[in-house]
């Protein structure tokens, strides 16, 4: 214990104790065992991009017993945002002078006539940012309008509305936010009531419950519900969530369980929502794949709304169109493996990408294409 | 894009931004997220700003119960 606590004193060595293979193995046999109890298919979605990079990444889908099946659900905000959307920025583009500040993942998804927004990066029409926070200089910078693109869950949302009160407390009133944003919750929601759903529970996105806690997510506790266990992203934090589902399902239990303690309060961060609850309010968005859910977006709120670029530039409804013989929408809710989309691999490849699903390294079509086969 | 990591706080400024560190990587965040920083904590980083605390204590609570599988087994 003493040795741990020394190991501990940096959470460099933290992560390097988390992807221990020896410590691995016992959570490994556990599982084995466990799934062997369950004599059928338990098939478990990982709602999280990020969970579906770490789980490929480090070959863990490879390890799982036969009747273990991981699943990835529509946790990449980029690729829960319509093509639609991209026309309206690249819209915009064409029609003002307007500066759009966007993510990087954003910049190779295709609009609907195949054309994205990385073509105007070099007339400095767009920009890249790392954090929200740079937007500020850049609306300070820039005399005409900025767009912002503001897609992301939960994790990402308060940072956006930390920025903007930040640039409207520096009097920075050329920066326009066009939300995308979403809420993982209603998602779920709509996943658990799709008629022919073959999903046995979820691996619950961590750093989106950092920000959103436990509480969000008790719906999965009543009736027709599946365990939800909140997970981290190191290879013993996906094993330890995994084991959790597991052992929830040979009990017959559905409890929401928390395994990324570390890093995710019951209560999740208060004063990051109360921040984002400040800027935004729930309105319905579209999402690729699942169409229109109730409350499952946020949009910006009482006097704010000046701000939103939707209605300050008139820009059209979303609508969702997927791009030809692309099966995205069918990846997004789990019901179809990318490596059956006859285009995955031949002419849709992260290079040259059909759909958002290949552009996002988070995506899971970009995801299987790297990781076919690795290992832990 | 919900990545994120942790880094520990090594210096705090007035404007409630921090200079934050892990190995030898050094860069700065945002702190208006979280309550009550301290220099010294660790933080979860996205995007530019701090999300919340690392509580070491309870990776370390985890871990024992890791080494105790690996042991027991
Ligand atoms: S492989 Fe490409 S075309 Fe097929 S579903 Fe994925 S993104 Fe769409």
């Amino acid at each position: 214990m003493s040795d741990f606590g020394h190991r501990l004193s940096t959470s460099m060595s933290l992560k390097h104790i988390l992807q221990d293979r020896r410590l691995a193995e016992p959570l490994l046999q556990e599982i084995e065992k466990t799934a062997a109890e369950i004599s059928r298919t338990v098939r478990i979605m990982e709602v999280c991009g990020t969970h579906t990079v770490a789980i490929r990444g480090s070959g863990i889908h490879s390890l799982l017993p036969e009747n273990v099946l991981m699943i990835s659900g529509p946790g990449c905000p980029v690729c829960v945002t319509p093509t639609s959307y991209i026309d309206n920025a690249l819209q915009l583009l064409e029609t003002s002078d307007t500066t759009v500040a966007s993510f990087g993942d954003m910049l190779k998804v295709p609009g609907s006539d195949g054309r994205n927004l990385a073509g105007y990066m070099g007339g400095g029409r767009v920009r890249i940012v790392y954090s929200p926070a740079e937007l500020l200089s850049i609306a300070e910078g820039t005399s005409g309008s900025v767009v912002f693109l503001a897609i992301g869950f939960e994790t990402t949302i308060p940072t956006v509305a930390a920025a903007f009160l930040q640039a409207r407390r520096a009097g920075l009133s050329n920066l326009y936010l066009y939300t995308a944003f979403k809420t993982i919750p209603p998602a779920l929601r709509a996943l658990l009531s799709s008629p022919d759903r073959q999903l046995d529970g979820f691996l619950l996105p961590g750093h989106v419950s950092v920000i959103i806690g436990v509480q969000p997510y008790r719906f999965l506790e009543e009736p027709g519900g599946v365990p939800g266990v909140i997970a981290g992203f190191e290879p013993l934090d996906l094993l330890q969530g995994i084991l959790a589902v597991l052992r929830q399902t040979g009990r017959g239990e559905q409890r929401v369980e928390n395994t990324y303690t570390r890093a995710v309060r019951t209560q999740g961060n208060p004063k990051a929502r109360e921040i984002m609850n400040q800027v935004f309010e729930p309105a319905d968005a579209l999402w690729r794949g699942f169409g229109e859910i109730q409350a499952s977006g946020l949009v910006l709120k009482g006097d704010y709304r000046e701000a939103d670029a939707a209605l300050h530039f008139s820009l059209p409804p979303l609508y969702n169109l997927e791009p030809p013989g692309c099966a995205c929408a069918q990846v997004l809710q789990g019901r179809l493996p990318p490596t059956e989309c006859p285009l995955f691999g031949s002419s849709c490849t992260p290079e040259a990408p059909i759909g958002p699903c290949m552009v996002s390294s988070e995506g899971t079509c970009a995801a299987s294409f790297r990781y076919g086969e690795a290992v832990l | 894009m919900c990545l994120a990591v942790p880094m520990k706080i090594v210096k705090i400024d007035s404007a409630g931004k921090a200079l934050v560190k892990q190995d030898d990587l050094e860069t700065e965040v945002d702190l208006t997220l979280i309550e009550d920083p301290k220099v010294g904590d660790y933080v979860i980083i996205h995007a530019g700003y701090a999300i919340d605390l690392l509580d070491l204590e309870e990776a370390l609570e985890r871990l024992k119960l890791f080494r105790a599988m690996e042991e027991s087994g």
